[in-house]
């Protein structure tokens, strides 16, 4: 499949699924009501449309774009199909920083805790770029990020264990499950401007991607101010997960997938798979979070919980066929 | 005539031991330059070294007469196309398109033309729709050279490039390379048959411990002295119709 089709496809799923979003919920709407909602924003109906599911949706959509973008960004970068953004340690870093945010009883301020989250994963980002700078070899920098992780995530932990409010610990888990439930424009609006400076970086860096495939060296002699790219790539995946992060917690999986699905369709292009990434990240979490709403449960199950529990087995089942196509 | 690379007196330290010592080396356009020695010796060392992807303890690298370490990227890809012993290719990408990776900074039709050519001249034009991940390894060598001979430097670099291809292959991969320096272009090779280096090479430049301990012509810097010295083989050149051909054998084998 050429580019443009597959981008028309996948643009064309994104609507329908944004589609669903908008037209389900747990308040069913009449025809005439949505009719009504259109007419009138200001309208029960259209405060139910425009003020509740619309910025949801959008939400979701963005943050599943840039965790699409940014694993495909980290597994070019790093030459390796298993990269994600949680790889680096800076998922964990944006979790610690909303989880201080949340102990020091910030929970009631939402931009308090999207700043705290943004800055831990943008520190965790710098420790990350620093030693980009240091090492070449793609294994050493996965090993030092697992390491960050890991560290971020024993930090989180030592949060839970020292803080002395039951009710601030229930907040920190429910904030690191992932949720886009209750987000408002503003809330969007903060996380665009970090976004739109990661995406910027991204594309910047992508053809340094397409000259990694075959090493460091060969991309050291292609012509491309390597240094420069390597280090934009790392910031731009950086700022993409450190604000999909800040605006909905953790989300796991879709940095890993998103590629995956759409990388036979682009025939291993790590340039050209950014874009489908980017789309197919969008329509995964807005779908799942359509399965957390719809799911008969008491309790609305959480964005980070549907995209692990149908992530996972979707990603074994796509590594399953890629390591078949490989070994045939 | 301006040199394509030049090593003068250069030292590089890697882990703690001189990896180059002291060593000087020249390239000049239309010329195939044959780097040999052992394992260790300093081959792949000396080329990173050319090509400024390692620093220098001392002494002089240039590419085209300028000072390697202040050329910018895209001076340097302009001056000097290498193909490395890494042989990984990450994705499973066309052939073509790794081909094309060689041309990356030119317009795309002209980059997939060049690759397309270039994979016709390895003979995998009918193979240019292929995976890389998907070839065997001895094609897949073939698909990277194809990548260096996309590149449109006045100077090719390959290490080991014959490493893993059949007989026939390692024969065509050599003589491209001769044709390439026949059309003025710069080559400077590692290779570890020394038949083959003293059938393809105008100069072979022999390495052992970081050191040249010969520069000149096949046969006369492989002679048996050097052989002796540097491989550890009592060896003999045979003259054939298809050029000279080394008879050797490890000196302990002959009993000292």
């Amino acid at each position: 499949m050429s580019r443009i089709p597959l981008t028309a496809v996948l643009v064309g799923a994104l609507v329908v699924a944004l589609g669903l979003g908008l037209a389900l919920g747990e308040v069913p709407l009449s025809a005439g009501q949505y009719l009504d909602a259109f007419r009138h924003p200001g309208a029960p109906a259209g405060e139910i449309l425009w003020a509740l599911r619309a910025p949801r949706v959008v939400a979701a959509a963005v943050v599943g774009a840039a965790l699409g973008l940014s694993g495909a960004v980290m597994q070019g970068l790093l030459r390796n199909p298993l990269a994600e953004p949680g790889v680096l340690g800076v998922s964990a870093g944006g979790g610690l920083g909303a989880a201080l945010a949340i102990a020091a009883g910030l929970a009631a301020s939402p931009e308090a805790v999207q700043a705290a989250a943004l800055a831990g994963a943008l520190l965790a980002g710098l420790a990350v770029a620093v030693a980009a700078a240091r090492f070449r070899e793609p294994e050493a920098l996965i090993l030092f990020g697992v390491a960050l992780s890991a560290f971020g995530g024993a930090l989180t932990a030592l949060v839970f264990n020292l803080s002395p409010s039951p009710v601030s610990n229930t907040e920190i888990l429910a904030w690191l499950m992932g949720s886009v439930a209750n987000r408002d424009w503003t809330d969007i609006a903060r996380a665009l401007l970090p976004m739109a400076a990661g995406l910027a970086l991204c594309l910047y860096a992508a053809r340094a991607l397409l000259v990694m495939t075959l090493g460091e060296e060969t991309a050291a002699l292609s012509g491309l101010p390597m240094e420069r790219m390597r280090a934009a790539a790392v910031a731009g995946a950086a700022l993409l997960t450190g604000a999909a992060v800040a605006l909905a917690g953790v989300i796991g999986f879709v940095g890993l997938a998103a590629p995956h699905l759409v990388r036979g369709a682009v025939r291993g292009d790590p340039e050209r798979v950014l874009l489908p990434s980017a789309l197919t990240g969008a329509i995964l979490v807005v779908l799942a979070d359509l399965i957390g709403r719809a799911a008969p449960t008491e309790v609305e199950l959480k964005l980070g919980v549907v995209t692990a529990l149908f992530g996972a087995p979707m990603f074994a089942l796509v590594a399953w066929r890629a390591a078949r196509s490989w070994s045939a | 005539m301006r040199l394509a690379l030049q090593l003068v007196d250069a030292s590089v330290k890697l882990g703690g031991r001189m990896a180059l010592d002291q060593t000087s080396v020249a390239v000049a356009p239309g010329e195939v330059v044959g780097l040999v020695g052992p394992n260790g010796a300093g081959k792949t060392t000396l080329l990173r070294a050319g090509l400024g992807l390692v620093s220098l303890e001392t002494g002089i690298a240039e590419l085209a007469g300028e000072a390697v370490a202040t050329l910018s990227a895209p001076h340097r890809a302009r001056l000097a196309g290498y193909l490395p012993q890494e042989r990984r290719v990450a994705w499973n990408m066309p052939a073509w398109r790794i081909a094309a990776l060689g041309a990356v900074a030119a317009p795309p039709a002209e980059a997939e033309a060049r690759a397309r050519t270039a994979l016709d001249r390895v003979g995998l034009s009918l193979l240019a729709e292929r995976g890389a991940l998907s070839m065997s390894g001895g094609e897949r060598g073939r698909v990277l050279f194809a990548r260096l001979l996309a590149t449109c430097a006045p100077l090719l670099v390959a290490d080991e490039p014959v490493a893993g291809l059949d007989p026939a292959a390692q024969l065509l991969v050599l003589d491209l390379l001769r044709r390439e320096a026949a059309e003025g272009r710069a080559v400077i090779l590692t290779l570890h048959d020394l038949t083959l280096a003293a059938r393809t090479c105008d100069r072979l430049v022999v390495l052992s411990h970081g050191r040249v301990i010969a520069d000149g012509g096949p046969r006369a810097a492989l002679s048996s002295a050097v052989l002796a010295q540097a491989f550890g083989l009592h060896g003999e050149w045979i003259d054939t119709p298809n050029g000279p051909l080394l008879s050797a054998r490890h000196i302990s084998a002959a009993g000292g």
